[in-house]
């Protein structure tokens, strides 16, 4: 599934920009000029990765300073041991698209009770 | 170098071994943890653990598919250093030598003297402390944490969550003064209040009645405070007695340059028994803080990797959260130096807000309440500043 994210011309470079879909995912944009898109929430803890440190490729959570690759999700710093799921980025015309990944998310372990209760 | 040994095996000691492997290293390495666990992590002992939302799986700080290459000799104490051969010897009088040496060991927790073999009196370091203490809480009634610091306040907070009646009793007239200065410590202490836990002040503890078990909390100013569980949090002191006589440089921990080099070749200290020097200060200074444990030793592997060639970087500030009463709350920098602090964002009635502490108008250091997205810019640019 692709889903429109926002105009490239409206994202800075080393800023984030935040899905709010279910779980939301971010589209990060490097100080080098590229584009990832990754699962918004820490596999930690519930935080937003686009509210974090980025840095090359990598953004660091929020909280407790698990680092993630974002290239291929992969866990580069603890606490969190679990890679987030990335998702392939299409510009077209101007305008950031995600295309969802089909795989199962790495959510923590208090967002992953939340959501398998349904919704509130 | 073809031996190096890592004596201390939480996460400084793990992180030194992930950025010798990083590093290059190939040859023997060696991790002596006293504990009898694989590395674990200590946050979540006081928090999530303590409630039993999270278990011992959950801890570990290894991934599954890690490989290191690394000999764990766990449940062996470090008992002295014959700096000559640079060799361990090991309460077991076991010895081990290497060419490389990170010491890692740690604090340990402070205790109240006289209480050793009172039931029901905790401290909270370690996780068969956790174990421990969980156990006891699972009784219910009243718990009296000394010590409102941040280990105190986040048992308290947790002991609350688990239906129990909670006191804090503080030594000093206001919480965190130290770390947070006086207003800020005033603020966060108040999230005790905001849940009904009650929080006194000022006053110190002459010592704990019971005969086998706690029972109360005895303060200076005559006051009996009922207890059936009893957590002493009044901080820790660093795992350095091993080393007395060995040459190893001793001032409140392992003296340090700022990258963890000792002054003794080929041995480097990391994580909370290190006092590293610290350029943006000017002085020394012991860092207990997880992040510190996790970011410097890559620093202090490459001093030993080049034979101490390298010139030491500038680390980053300390950075350290807590989570009390559901309120998410971060430290970056130095207040100790601030001669102003303002809130810029939010408000400290609301309990979410952003202030930033200053020395001659240059920021030093930030505390956010609920602030992740803002805080996370501060500390950025803390870490851009220079010193």
């Amino acid at each position: 599934m692709m889903i429109p994210a926002c105009r490239l011309a409206d994202l800075p470079r080393g800023e984030a920009h935040r899905l709010d879909i279910d779980p939301p995912v971010s589209v990060f944009h490097t100080d080098d000029g590229e584009l990832f898109a990754i699962d918004d929430t820490c596999t930690h803890q519930d935080a937003s990765l686009a509210d974090g440190w980025l840095e090359g490729c990598e953004v660091e959570c929020p909280l407790h300073a698990s680092k993630f690759d974002l290239r291929s999700g992969a866990v580069d710093a603890p606490p969190a041991k679990l890679p987030v799921r990335t998702h392939e980025v299409v510009v077209e015309d101007g305008v950031i698209h995600v295309r969802l990944s089909t795989q199962a998310p790495n959510l923590p372990p208090c967002v992953a009770a939340r959501l398998a209760k349904g919704p509130a | 170098m073809r031996t190096v040994a890592v004596v201390g095996a939480s996460l400084a000691g793990l992180s030194a071994a992930r950025s010798l492997r990083k590093r290059g290293y190939d040859g023997r390495l060696l991790v002596v943890g006293d504990e009898i666990h694989r590395p674990y992590d200590r946050p979540p002992l006081s928090k999530e653990f303590l409630t039993g939302a999270v278990g011992e799986t959950e801890l570990a700080l290894e991934r599954d598919d890690e490989e290191l290459g690394a000999e764990w000799v766990l449940g062996a104490r470090a008992t002295g250093l014959d700096r000559a051969e640079r060799a361990i010897r090991l309460a077991d009088g076991r010895r081990i030598r290497a060419d490389g040496l990170v010491i890692a060991t740690g604090a340990a927790a402070r205790t109240l003297p006289g209480t050793a073999g009172l039931a029901g009196v905790h401290v909270l370091r370690t996780l068969d402390d956790a174990l421990a203490l969980r156990a006891d809480l699972a009784r219910g009634g009243r718990l009296v944490v000394i010590g409102g610091g941040f280990i105190g306040a986040e048992v308290a907070s947790t002991a609350y969550a688990l239906g129990l009646d909670v006191t804090v009793v503080e030594a000093a007239p206001t919480p965190l003064a130290g770390p947070l200065g006086e207003t800020l410590g005033g603020v966060v202490s108040a999230l005790h209040a905001d849940h009904g836990v009650r929080l006194l002040c000022g006053v110190g503890v002459k010592g704990l009645g019971g005969e086998r078990r706690v029972e109360a909390v005895l303060l200076e100013d005559g006051r009996r405070v009922p207890a059936d569980v009893v957590v002493v949090g009044v901080g820790a002191r660093p795992c350095v007695e091993w080393l007395e006589g060995s040459g190893i440089p001793l001032d409140n921990g392992v003296k340090c340059g700022a990258d963890g080099r000792t002054g003794v070749a080929q041995v480097v200290a990391v994580g909370d028994c290190a006092n590293w020097y610290d350029p943006r200060t000017g002085a020394h200074r012991r860092v207990e803080h997880w992040t510190g444990a996790l970011e410097r030793p890559d620093a202090a592997v490459a001093a030993l990797l080049a034979h101490g060639a390298t010139e030491p970087g500038l680390p980053r500030p300390p950075y350290f959260w807590s989570d009390q009463y559901g309120v998410k709350i971060q430290f970056v920098g130095h207040a100790a130096g601030a001669d102003s602090v303002r809130v810029e964002e939010g408000s400290t009635d609301d309990r979410s807000f952003l202030a930033v502490y200053r020395r001659a108008g240059r920021p030093v250091a930030a505390l956010g309440l609920n602030q992740p997205r803002l805080f996370t810019r501060w500390r950025r640019q803390l870490a851009s500043a220079t010193t």
